[in-house]
């Protein structure tokens, strides 16, 4: 178990360095830097920006500073915000950004995972069919038109919650949903899916045969198997809410880190895209590893053979 | 002798896209107390059928299930499903086919063959795993009191089919139905997983069905074999009877396809030609007809019933028992 | 036991009248109910028989090749030009002159809703088609040398995977000028991992099989079996994973545009027109619609389509 923990981090950790020199050179392959667009600045105050940012010095040596930086968690100063650092502008967001993906995470998996029990146990009933439709339809909309259409029929036609911000809780509901239709239909799917199979498994007759009650095999023998693939589930969802966030943070208005994200590729603000990358990256991996200890405690054969990544 | 199953006129049909499966088409048998009964067949004669309709385990909206299935005296057909909870596992058990599937692989043995005996027997979790140890160590499970802990992917092939064996038989059920127990394993574990049943049945007095198509396990262990081909019984009689002297082509045919000890160097083993007809429309006459070398005119249109032929409680399917065969001489 | 009543059957021996002559011994011609044999059929057109009996699938598909025809030919009927501007007629909503309304420069929805389409539609083909070249490559070389080779990729793509790919590709287009080329190029460098992967296993587990062992022992080359045996067989879940590549590629190209990292203007995707229209949302709605609409129409038919596939191509599979 211990050396499995350890495997999974040295890879994070290597995964993280190639991330990380990766955005430091692909910003240093830019033609320029941020400063040379604004023409009107005089040539000492651009000399002097340069040389507080370091700019002026040989590109390994910036390199190392980078890094070095970096093990000291410093992700440096913004370049279009005056006096502050990378860190406290993902400070502030982060809050925000993570109630909402939390509160989205929960809802998608207890709608999903609901969804597809109850299609797979009609298989082939009206309530099946509705569900797969529901779920394909849920994969297909891009979050953009879920979050656009929420705020355009409930927010603005009818006006029952406000279009935009997050002052008071019902203000949650929309971001919320917009972000959980994805991956609670992607869940749906995955738990229909494992839960047909599993339904005629050998050892759900075994169950049966044992005279055991319906709910037992359902929950006890059924469900924990069922619910396997829905953990690994858990890395790409993270990724899913990631994105997703991005753009739903910004079509409500919400001050968290999507829009911050997306601010600081309309402003070429490289310095917060290059903390806000290596963020967005710790969170996925640590989504990731999460899982990957999830799973070995669901499923008692993963404790003997740790392979292959989630 | 006192019965402890009696079978009639079972019949069990399932819906398919293409029309309805006749899967078992009226069988007769009964089990007595402690006795082994061999059903042998082809896959697909409808023995797995039979025996999971035994214990209703055949879903119910593709299948309709009819005829009588008496166990210890009360209908079994007519059960409710809660019924139904209290006869499975606790006066029936069952061991299925392959043990690499048919155990659950996110539950530890101990808390798979316990879950049974909290239910039927009401036991606290401490007797009834007192009780799983017990019964790993019946069923020859070495450090049982390490192993109850263990999940069956710590188990090998032999191993797993011997918990199922220990589940089948923690609550001491009167009847044990075997599907197919050892088809999935070594040969030299078949027979150790036969032994285990033999020993643990004369331990209980246990009945056992046995559902096979291995004719060596039939000779080893059951009192008597009943023999089904496309849906039916077709010959049933003591072990030693069905071996020594079968009145079915189909029976025969079985037997010469086998390998025997005894065999002479240049006497060859014969397969059976052919497959079994298809369920959604049985034909009229005797369903072995097509494949039968002694087939004759009546076999065509006429099913033949099972009666009683020589030797004691033998009966077979067939026209050539009757007291004209052999008198028709060759086709024109 | 004599005398038991297991002799419930239909026909007792003694019921019907029958004559010598029924005994006769049956030639076998006689024999009735033969051996149900039935036509064989190869595994394509099996997968092609299933296919078409999937209604679902092939309204999908029926959707799909209309908007590519319309994506091709929406243009010419629209009767506009998608990039001429009427600053007098903006906003419009739809009407008989145009179909599909104007945008804030006065240009013709319709048209640019179909060009959109086809630009939306080229970056999923052309990323699904980087995808399978580099993938199939990779995951054959992969799959068919195994041992120190596949370790050493392997972990590369295990790495390049490990890296949330949209950032990447996020920030190759914040370094590179975003246009239809560098989106589908930044989409494709992590994009061909998991064809890679389904590829190699597919041979791995291939490669062993007695055909391919008979093909080498009668001295074919690694290219020849390569591509003659295995890769063949192992397209079933190869042309399944593009289906789902397209609809992906689609939907990244327009979560780019949502960040202005699409294709620019006067040129439109799904995504960006969607986007410009998302500003102007409360007062405009009817020029998110259609766009909207066929960005999620497009999406769904794909899904539905590739669904049926796969069902069609794995029976195992389908329930």
């Amino acid at each position: 178990m211990i050396r499995f923990v350890l495997k999974k981090l040295l890879f994070i950790f290597v995964s993280l360095f190639v991330l990380a020199s990766a955005t430091f050179f692909l910003m240093k392959a830019i033609p320029g830097n941020p400063f040379m667009s604004e023409k009107e600045i005089p040539r000492a105050i651009k000399e002097m920006l340069e040389a507080k940012y370091g700019l002026n010095e040989p590109i390994w040596k910036q390199y190392l500073t980078y890094m070095n930086n970096l093990l000291h968690l410093d992700l440096g100063m913004s370049m279009k915000q005056q006096y502050t650092t990378v860190a406290s502008i993902i400070g502030t967001g982060f809050l925000y950004s993570l109630q909402l993906g939390i509160f989205a995470i929960i809802l998608s998996i207890v709608a999903g995972v609901l969804l597809g029990i109850i299609a797979a146990l009609n298989h082939r009933k009206f309530l099946d069919t509705f569900t797969i439709l529901l779920a394909v339809l849920g994969v297909s909309i891009p979050n953009f038109v879920v979050a656009a259409g929420l705020q355009y029929f409930l927010g603005v036609k009818l006006r029952w919650f406000d279009v935009a911000g997050l002052n008071d809780p019902t203000d949650y509901v929309l971001p919320m949903i917009a972000l959980a239709v994805l991956p609670a239909a992607f869940i749906a799917r995955l738990t229909r899916s494992s839960m047909l199979e599993v339904l005629t498994a050998d050892y759900i007759k075994t169950a049966r045969a044992k005279g055991l009650s319906g709910r037992v095999i359902l929950v006890r023998h059924a469900l924990r198997n069922a619910i396997l693939p829905v953990v690994t589930y858990i890395g790409p969802m993270t990724a899913n809410i990631i994105t997703g966030s991005v753009v739903v943070e910004q079509v409500f208005g919400i001050g968290g880190l999507g829009k911050f994200f997306v601010n600081s590729i309309t402003n070429r603000d490289y310095t917060l895209i290059m903390g806000l990358t290596l963020f967005y990256a710790v969170i996925l991996m640590a989504a990731r590893f999460l899982t990957d200890l999830a799973y070995a405690f669901i499923d008692p054969r993963i404790k003997l053979s740790s392979r292959k990544e989630g | 002798m006192e019965r402890i199953l009696e079978v009639k006129d079972l019949r069990v049909n399932f819906k398919v896209r293409g029309g309805i499966v006749q899967a078992v088409r009226g069988v007769n048998f009964h089990v007595n107390k402690g006795e082994t009964v061999a059903i042998v067949g082809e896959s697909g004669c409808g023995k797995s059928v039979t025996a999971q309709s035994l214990m209703r385990l055949i879903p119910s909206p593709p299948a309709v299930t009819t005829g009588s299935i008496r166990f210890k005296g009360e209908e079994i057909l007519t059960k409710s499903l809660r019924q139904m909870e209290t006869i499975r596992g606790k006066e029936m058990g069952m061991i299925f086919q392959d043990p690499m599937t048919s155990l659950n692989p996110t539950l530890s043995i101990g808390k798979q063959i316990t879950e049974g005996l909290v239910k039927h027997q009401g036991m606290s979790s401490e007797a009834a795993k007192t009780r799983a140890v017990e019964m790993l160590k019946l069923v020859g499970i070495p450090n049982p009191e390490s192993r109850v802990s263990q999940y069956p992917h710590e188990f090998s092939g032999g191993m797993r089919q011997r918990a199922m064996i220990a589940i089948a038989l923690a609550c001491n059920p009167s009847l044990l139905i075997a599907d197919e127990p050892t088809t999935a394993l070594d040969v030299t574990v078949q027979a150790q997983i036969m032994s285990v049943l033999k020993d643990l049945q004369t331990k209980l007095g246990t009945s056992i069905i046995l559902i096979t198509h291995d004719l060596g396990v039939v000779a080893d262990s059951a009192d008597r074999v009943i023999v089904m081909y496309a849906g039916k019984v077709v010959e049933s009689g003591k072990t030693r009877d069905i071996f020594k002297n079968p009145k079915h082509p189909y029976t025969r045919g079985l037997l010469r396809s086998v390998p025997r000890l005894d065999q002479k160097k240049d006497e060859p083993l014969i397969p059976i030609f052919g497959t079994p007809p298809d369920l959604i429309k049985p034909p009229a006459g005797c369903a072995f007809c097509a494949r039968c070398d002694e087939a004759m005119r009546v076999c065509v249109n006429n099913d033949p019933a099972l009666v009683p032929v020589e030797g004691e409680g033998h009966t077979a399917a067939c026209w050539l028992n009757h007291p004209l065969a052999g008198e028709g001489g060759e086709s024109a | 036991m004599a005398g038991n009543t297991e002799t419930s059957n239909p026909l007792p021996l003694s019921d019907v009248k029958l004559t010598k002559a029924d005994f006769a011994k049956l030639d076998k011609s006689e024999k009735k109910g033969e051996l149900v044999v039935r036509e064989s059929i190869s595994a394509w057109k099996d997968a092609w028989l299933r296919l078409r009996s999937n209604k679902y699938a092939m309204v999908s598909l029926v959707i799909l090749l209309l908007i590519v025809l319309m994506a091709i030919i929406g243009q010419s009927i629209a009767g506009y030009d998608y990039r001429s501007q009427d600053l007098m007629g903006t906003n419009l909503k739809p009407n008989t002159d145009h179909w599909f309304g104007t945008d804030d420069l006065g240009r013709d929805m319709f048209a640019r809703t179909w060009m959109g389409a086809g630009i939306s539609l080229q970056v999923g083909l052309y990323a699904a088609l980087v995808d399978l070249i580099i993938g199939v490559i990779m995951g054959g070389i992969m799959g068919y040398f195994g041992g120190k080779v596949d370790e050493i990729l392997n972990r590369f793509c295990e790495i390049m995977y490990s890296i949330p790919n949209m950032l990447i590709v996020i920030l190759l287009i914040v370094v590179m000028e975003p246009s239809m080329f560098t989106i589908v190029l930044a989409l494709s460098i992590t994009g061909w991992i998991s064809m890679a992967w389904i590829v190699r296993g597919q041979i791995m587990q291939l490669k062993n099989q007695e055909y391919v062992l008979a093909s080498r022992s009668l001295g074919a080359g690694a290219g020849r079996i390569l591509f003659r045996h295995l890769i063949p067989n192992a397209m079933g879940p190869i042309i399944v994973t593009l289906t789902m590549t397209v609809p992906n590629a689609i939907f990244a190209e327009a979560f780019l545009s949502f960040l202005g990292l699409g294709v620019q203007s006067p040129a439109a995707s799904l995504g960006t027109m969607i986007n410009d229209a998302l500003k102007a949302m409360t007062i405009y709605p009817w020029r998110m619609l259609f766009p909207a609409v066929l960005i999620s129409l497009t999406m769904l038919c794909f899904n539905i389509f590739g669904d049926g596939l796969r069902d069609a191509l794995d029976p195992k599979m389908k329930k």
